[in-house]
């Protein structure tokens, strides 16, 4: 399927409620059921609240920033190196600076900010934009 | 294509060293190869003997796996004696048959040497030398309470010991002047004696024995030369060796006058086709009876049947030992009469019992012998001095006198690279470099290469420091951070949360962590300090401040399995489970569609758990009893039991129930890896303790303690820790021993690593453990009762918690079943497909 038939056929992205921030667990993850242009895709949510603990800068995906405010990512739940949907269960942490999370089956990192395997230059994940809308958590997908 | 055959006759410790040699180097490609021994017992390790009396059977003595031999393509013969060697017909001859040979090595070692009076043989008159020798001596102490060991030397003492550990009344008679008269003199031996009785064994030199007749109150009357008399019931002869040469001798090959097969610098004998190493061979007229040497023969007879290119060039006699807890040192010429013009130094403390000598040359610059008693601590240094002939320091004194700051000891700088770091086997400082640019980047891959510091262990400090040193000076830093994160050792950083009572990674990363970093941690030190939070504080780990640091497994309580699903262990205390319990684990398995197996720690793991299942299925088993188990965690398993003394005939301790309550009292222990636990109800071992990190054997008298044993991919019998320990003290050491452990190991570093990475080894953690010399025994012990009295059943914990329950949602926002998990039937249970 090239990318223009693709465009054709999907309907354009668009800012979905995924769940609240409630459902969030800070400095780790949480997997979400996501309808996207796409198809459906399970998708591991991770929640950084800016703070002294905090990477910075902050991710592409943070709106506005000013100190006070959250930081989201939203990366694919399923590790193509383990064939399971387990990447919501890792331990998140950073490495250089680039905030990541570490596959809980084999151990393997993913940067948050855009998906990318750092043992292995092949394996990319994908990310989604994602907000906070007061309560409610946001997914452009 | 026939390969020539080459037989070994003798599978002692240097007959055995010389097939790992061959097989090492690829010698079964160019022989076929064969091993008589004419005991019904592999090699076993014959320095440490009396430790057969103390715990050790014969499979943890053998020097190799039962299937070693096979396993490498060589044929072991035991229980089958060699009676001749018929050399026209290169053939050697047993009663079972004859077998060809195109090359043959004697390795038949000494026997105990008798010396002849009338009564030496009569019954339980015994000698110790062999395990069946051994066997006869604890058969014989069944009806004895008095012991005697004739000949006061290395091996009498040795076999004093082994008496002891029989409990039996133990005396030593000595011929000579003073005990060991080979190694120490007339001071030395004194102060060996005095030591020696403090520990109750009674001691008579200047003693022959002239005739052994009927006793009056015990079994045997020893007469003296001077018509004094000793009775007792057992009788151990002592007295030195004797060359087994007596295949040669009849073969006709050339003979030593007092013995001993005569061999070349290859270790050739007067017929070329036939070698001889070890204790059975007369090289430049002296026999060796030392392991070092016997091995360096072995290495020498490899290479004379292979490509040639060793020389034997006699060896060092110097000795380091420890004989009845007392250590005993000589050196080269301990006694100062091999060389002419030397000079000595001397240092006595009757109060420390330690004493010292120097041999110096006539110039006062090279060590040329020394002599220890009491206080081993000195040797290495000593022994490089004189192995390597480095220049004395001005004042040789120094080196074996008390100082504030310690003996001074030689800086790795200054050793040669021909200097011998171990020389059980032989390695060499250069050795160790070459090793080092290899690729070798730390003392246990060192190890691992070289097999420096696994024979006696002596030289342990000695090789890290070298280690250490050739990595500094390769530029190769040394870097022991955990990580980015924290420019600290797990040590370190457990000292930290301890003194400071720090008690979130949050407050421990703001206040310690690198500031050139961010600040989130990682999958490294994250866990790390979630285990030493826990160590100290034990705090639910899924509470708000410590969920972010776990593992999945901890995180979700549960052990995840390649599909993403968990499995799930309950704790089962010493392996002991009703028939309801038993029941509820099939229910819950049946319910969930879970897979079941029998784990080795005598549980059942319910496999193939999905996340949203898991709070269900702990319901179910908190309500039956259960409690969570830590498979998940790095803390203690299980401790695994035999029946012991309940059911078992042979069982003299309750082994089930001292497993039980060590499992309850351990349970939840957060430690830098997972704890492997084994109670026996008595010698036979049923619960391979010997293998895990703690293990407990019963004795007639209490417990016994071993330590740092593991399974696994690097498997490492325990060692012996204490013996015939009560309850209370068997709980004590190991409360001590646990919480040394967690405060100094390395993150992920197993007991048994650990230990060998410890400055000191064994004693050192005995001297720490046992004798409290750091004296933290309290603290330690507190610590561990603050561990236990906040333990809680963390799954009982999550589920009074909804906010913690919310976690085991397999979507936030949707309620189905993760769909990819497939599941596909095989011998009628559910698996991943």
């Amino acid at each position: 399927m090239t990318s223009a038939t693709a465009a054709a056929t999907s309907t354009a992205p668009d800012w979905l409620v995924v769940c609240t921030r409630a459902d969030l667990v800070p400095y780790s993850g949480v997997a979400a059921w996501v309808e996207t242009a796409e198809g459906p895709a399970q998708v591991a949510i991770f929640y950084i609240p800016c703070g002294p603990n905090t990477p910075r800068p902050a991710g592409p995906n943070t709106p506005a920033l000013s100190h006070h405010d959250p930081e989201l990512y939203a990366i694919d739940h399923h590790d193509p190196i383990a064939g399971a949907n387990v990447i919501a269960r890792g331990i998140v942490g950073d490495l250089k600076g680039q905030p990541v999370v570490a596959s809980p089956i084999y151990k393997q990192h993913f940067r948050l900010e855009d998906g990318q395997c750092l043992e292995d230059e092949a394996v990319k994940l994908r990310t989604w934009p994602l907000r906070f809308d007061g309560e409610k958590v946001l997914i452009k997908a | 294509m026939n390969k020539p055959n080459l037989i070994i006759i003798g599978n002692g410790m240097v007959g055995h060293h010389l097939v790992e040699q061959l097989i090492e180097q690829d010698a079964t490609e160019r022989y076929t190869i064969t091993v008589f021994g004419e005991e019904r017992h592999r090699a076993y390790d014959r320095v440490h003997l009396s430790e057969y009396f103390t715990g050790r059977d014969a499979d943890s003595l053998a020097l190799s796996d039962a299937d070693w031999y096979a396993a490498n393509g060589v044929e072991i013969r035991l229980h089958e004696a060699v009676t001749a060697i018929d050399r026209d017909a290169s053939e050697v001859v047993t009663d079972q048959g004859r077998y060809g040979y195109q090359r043959l090595v004697l390795a038949t070692g000494s026997y105990p040497f008798v010396p002849p009076m009338p009564g030496s043989d009569r019954p339980g008159c015994l000698v110790y030398r062999t395990l069946d020798d051994l066997d006869a001596i604890r058969e014989a102490a069944k009806s004895a309470s008095t012991g005697v060991v004739v000949g006061g030397g290395l091996l009498g003492l040795e076999a004093a010991n082994a008496l002891r550990g029989l409990e039996l009344d133990t005396a030593v008679v000595e011929f000579a002047p003073r005990l060991m008269p080979m190694q120490v003199d007339s001071e030395g031996g004194e102060l060996l004696r005095e030591k020696i009785e403090a520990l109750g064994v009674q001691v008579h030199t200047d003693r022959a024995t002239q005739r052994i007749e009927d006793g009056v109150d015990a079994a045997h009357r020893m007469v003296f030369q001077d018509d004094k008399v000793l009775e007792t019931d057992l009788i151990v002869f002592s007295a030195g060796i004797r060359p087994r040469d007596e295949l040669a001798r009849d073969s006709a090959l050339e003979m030593g006058e007092r013995g001993g097969i005569v061999v070349d610098d290859q270790c050739l004998t007067s017929d070329p086709a036939v070698l001889a190493i070890g204790e059975v061979a007369l090289w430049n007229n002296s026999i060796f009876g030392l392991v070092a040497p016997g091995y360096q023969m072995a290495k020498v007879a490899a290479a004379t049947l292979l490509e040639g290119g060793e020389s034997f060039r006699g060896a060092d006699m110097s000795t380091k030992l420890k004989l009845l807890g007392v250590d005993v040192g000589a050196i080269g010429d301990a006694h100062g009469d091999r060389t002419p013009g030397a000079k000595t130094f001397r240092y006595l403390d009757q109060i420390k019992q330690q004493y010292r000598k120097l041999v110096v040359s006539s110039d006062g610059r090279r060590l040329v012998g020394a002599m220890l008693v009491g206080d081993n601590s000195v040797y290495d240094t000593l022994m490089q001095y004189y192995s390597n002939g480095l220049d004395l320091p001005e004042d040789p004194a120094a080196l074996i006198l008390p100082s504030s700051e310690g003996a001074p000891t030689l800086g790795p700088d200054a050793l040669p690279e021909t200097a011998t770091i171990c020389s059980c086997h032989n390695v060499s400082k250069g050795d160790i470099c070459a090793t080092l640019d290899a690729g070798a980047e730390d003392l246990a891959t060192v190890k691992c290469e070289t097999k420096a510091s696994t024979g006696c262990g002596g030289c342990a400090a000695l090789l890290k420091s070298v280690v250490d040193h050739e990595l500094e000076a390769r530029g190769v830093e040394v870097d022991r951070s955990i990580c980015e994160h924290f420019a600290h050792t797990r040590q370190e950083l457990y000292d930290i949360v301890l003194v400071e009572g720090i008690k979130t990674f949050g407050a421990l990363i703001e206040k310690h962590g690198n500031q050139d970093t961010h600040q989130l941690g990682c999958d490294i030190c994250k866990p790390a300090v979630a285990s030493i939070l826990a160590s100290n504080f034990n705090e639910p780990i899924t509470d708000a401040a410590h969920i972010p640091l776990q593992d999945t497994n901890d995180t979700f309580m549960a052990n995840m399995q390649k599909n993403g699903t968990y499995s799930v262990v309950p704790r089962v205390p010493g392996g002991e489970i009703t028939p309801d319990k038993l029941i509820v684990l099939g229910r819950v398995a049946e319910t969930f569609g879970l897979y079941t197996k029998i784990t080795g720690g005598q549980r059942i793991d319910l496999f193939g758990a999905r996340l949203e299942d898991l709070p269900d299925i702990w319901s179910e088993l908190l309500d039956a009893g259960f409690e969570t188990g830590h498979a998940y965690a790095k803390s203690l398993r299980t401790v695994k039991s035999c029946v012991g003394s309940t059911w078992c005939r042979y069982g003299v301790q309750d082994s089930v129930g001292m497993a039980i309550r060590l499992e309850e009292r351990y349970k939840g222990l957060r430690s830098p890896h997972k704890l492997k636990f084994g109670v026996s109800g008595c010698t036979r071992e049923c619960a391979e303790a010997q293998g895990k990190d703690i293990g407990v054997i019963a004795t007639e008298n209490g417990w016994n303690l071993y330590v740092c044993g593991n399974g696994g991919m690097r498997p490492r019998h325990a060692e012996l820790f204490a013996t015939d320990l009560d309850d209370e003290r068997l709980i004590q050491l190991i409360d001590r021993f646990l919480m040394f452990y967690v405060r100094t190991a390395d993150r992920l570093q197993r007991t048994s690593v650990w230990r060998e990475n410890l400055d000191g080894g064994l004693d050192y953690l005995k001297e720490v453990v046992i004798n409290d010399s750091l004296s933290i025994g309290t603290e330690l012990e507190a610590q561990m009762q603050t561990v236990i009295d906040n333990y809680r059943c963390e799954w009982a914990d999550a589920l009074n918690d909804p906010e913690k329950l919310k976690r085991f949602r397999s979507f936030v926002n949707d309620s189905r079943p993760d769909p990819d998990i497939i599941v596909t039937e095989e011998r009628g249970q559910l698996r991943p497909a």
